[in-house]
């Protein structure tokens, strides 16, 4: 396990810690279909990790690897120094790895606060009959507890005024604010975001930034998130992954990715001799 | 007071009693509906299995008597003790969970992702085969159940308006104690679906299979546990229709009057089901005594409901409570 006191000073003065998270020589294939090649990298504690490309780079099935919904065909994932297994995908979430979609999955037929409590499952102990006991069990006051900390997060988005709100009468932005609320309502050490931005204007972009950068700072949440948006990912991320055709041609801090001619090639095209 | 009025009087009271036991069998489809988007045609199936264990484990049946006689050439057919009824209906609702771990297993485990209408042909094939392996294991004779409910004319009311009105209402004692049970269910269920760590996840995985994933929600436990309830819940219905008619094959035929009460309450709703079931309870005995009877020629009660339900459908598909569909474009 690599030292967890080797981390990093960011650009901005944070202190990042130890790995976390190592991908080793991962590939993934569908039949033929080779999604991803032989990547390795890793995500250190604490730090904003951003995994950009060009469509159909790979960055959905890479961000699916990490989650654990995708087994890889060759390689490693080791988390917290130790190799994971196949994973049922909610065996992942109780590890502390909370996620949002790249096209939304909230459950829409229920109320904004419902939907973040679901995020406090994986932390709310009493079984089935100490439910039914409620107050005589305590289920009661561990309900209360849960609904504190919902409570915090809910003003930390600044999303108090559509508590009770059905979410699938809110729009698009909103949507995407309550998915990030009930990701953070699991606290957990890793979060992985699919596009947090896809589909918002400059405005819900910039609020949606500041959000993933307070997350960071006031919880120390570790993140990775996967981005379309060059300006985006560069002014939020530490370290940036760059992926083409499922094979790795970047990894550095933003200006290291910007200046790397690769990159440049796989985003502005370059002529075949 | 003209006689037709308490006439009428007493078919709605009749008629919501009759509605509160129609509740109870839809309650059982809400609740599957609800969790897994699955209409299961095997509710009624499991209602008449329920009341079948219920009756075998009471009398001490032996299991799959016939096939084994058949096979040792021997003739079980009771062991020599009677389980007392309170025992016998905690075992009966212990079997019908062992019977969602094993529907779970052994159906909807493989058909995960699949279009709604491939886990409802599943639950048809599972409703014949639950037919059949009931008989198997029990034996197919019409069974009476007594688990000591009170039975009769309840003759407080009877002579409580017979002083009042010079008119006796007749109402029978066990579909009072089959309201009492239906409101303590509903509510139990309510409260469990509103307020409880699972009855959310319940409603999570309903919604969305693979947010509910995301947040960590075991898509299996959460099954299971549906499984549990709607055969406990059909195991509740099971007890009050066996009380009141005998436990044979048509008891499984009650779930076809569930359908225009779920029409009616609308598929995803709980208080839905019991107002639903009371609408179609009342309406059908009114409808019979007031148009029915003295000008179509009676009978009316088979059908009545179907064709409310079918108005219903046109004018508010959803049903009364159900969700309106919110699609934003």
């Amino acid at each position: 396990m690599n030292d967890m006191s080797d981390g990093y000073v960011t650009a901005d003065g944070r202190q990042i810690g130890g790995v976390i998270m190592e991908m080793k020589n991962i590939t993934l294939r569908f039949g033929g279909v080779v999604a991803i090649k032989d990547i390795s990298f890793d995500i250190r504690d604490g730090e904003i990790r951003a995994i950009i490309g060009p469509n159909g780079a790979g960055k959905s099935s890479m961000l699916n690897v990490i989650s654990g919904f995708y087994i890889p065909t060759e390689g490693e994932v080791m988390f917290k120094g130790v190799k994971r297994g196949p994973m049922k995908p909610y065996q992942v979430a109780r590890l502390g790895i909370a996620r949002t979609f790249q096209n939304i999955a909230l459950f829409d037929g229920m109320s904004v606060l419902d939907n973040i409590m679901t995020g406090r499952l994986t932390h709310m102990k009493s079984g089935l009959l100490a439910q039914a006991g409620w107050w005589w069990t305590g289920a009661a006051k561990e309900e209360d507890e849960h609904r504190e900390k919902v409570e915090k997060i809910i003003d930390f988005l600044e999303i108090q005024n559509i508590r009770k709100t059905p979410v699938g009468r809110l729009p698009y932005g909103l949507k995407k604010r309550v998915e990030l609320a009930r990701a953070l309502a699991a606290e957990p050490k890793l979060l992985l975001l699919d596009e947090p931005m896809a589909g918002m204007n400059v405005e819900e972009k910039e609020d949606m930034s500041r959000f993933i950068l307070d997350v960071n700072d006031e919880f120390g949440t570790t993140i990775v998130l996967i981005e379309h948006d060059m300006g985006v990912v560069m002014d939020l991320s530490d370290r940036v992954v760059v992926m083409d055709y499922g094979k790795k041609i970047g990894d550095g801090t933003p200006d290291e990715v910007r200046n790397n001619q690769d990159v440049i090639d796989a985003y502005l095209g370059v002529a075949h001799d | 007071m003209p006689d037709i009025v308490l006439y009428a009087a007493e078919v709605t009271l009749n008629g919501l009693m009759a509605g509160v036991l129609y509740a109870l069998v839809a309650l059982g489809f809400v609740l599957i509906f609800k969790a897994s988007g699955i209409f299961n045609y095997a509710q009624g199936v499991l209602a008449l299995f329920a009341a079948l264990t219920l009756v075998g484990i009471q009398k001490g049946q032996v299991p799959f008597a016939h096939l084994l006689n058949a096979m040792t050439g021997k003739h079980y057919t009771n062991f020599p003790w009677e389980v007392p009824a309170l025992v016998a209906i905690l075992l009966a609702a212990g079997v019908m969970v062992v019977l969602a771990i094993i529907i779970e297993k052994l159906v909807l485990k493989h058909l995960v992702n699949q279009a709604p209408i491939i886990l409802f042909m599943a639950t048809i094939g599972m409703a014949y085969f639950l037919e059949g392996f009931g008989d198997v294991m029990w034996g197919s004779d019409i069974k009476t159940l007594d688990v000591g409910l009170p039975q009769g004319i309840n003759e407080t009311i009877d002579s409580v308006t017979y002083n009042m009105f010079g008119y006796g209402f007749f109402i029978d004692n066990l579909d009072i104690v089959a309201a009492v049970v239906a409101v303590l269910l509903v509510a139990a269920l309510t409260v469990f679906s509103q307020y409880s760590k699972q009855g959310r996840a319940l409603r999570a995985v309903a919604d969305d299979h693979q947010a509910a994933l995301s947040v960590g929600i075991s898509l299996r436990f959460i099954w299971i546990l549906v499984w549990s309830i709607a055969g406990f819940v059909a195991l509740v219905a099971g007890i009050m229709w066996g009380s009141k008619s005998g436990v044979q094959f048509s008891l499984s035929l009650i779930a076809l009057k569930a359908l225009p009460v779920l029409m009616l309450g609308g598929f995803t709703s709980i208080p839905g089901a019991i107002v639903g079931g009371l609408i179609i309870g009342v309406g059908e005995k009114l409808f019979e005594l007031l148009i029915g009877a003295p000008f179509l020629g009676g009978a009316t009660e088979n059908w009545f409901a179907y064709v409310l339900a079918l108005v219903f459908l046109v004018f508010r598909p959803q049903g009364l409570f159900g969700e309106k569909i919110i699609e934003r474009v």
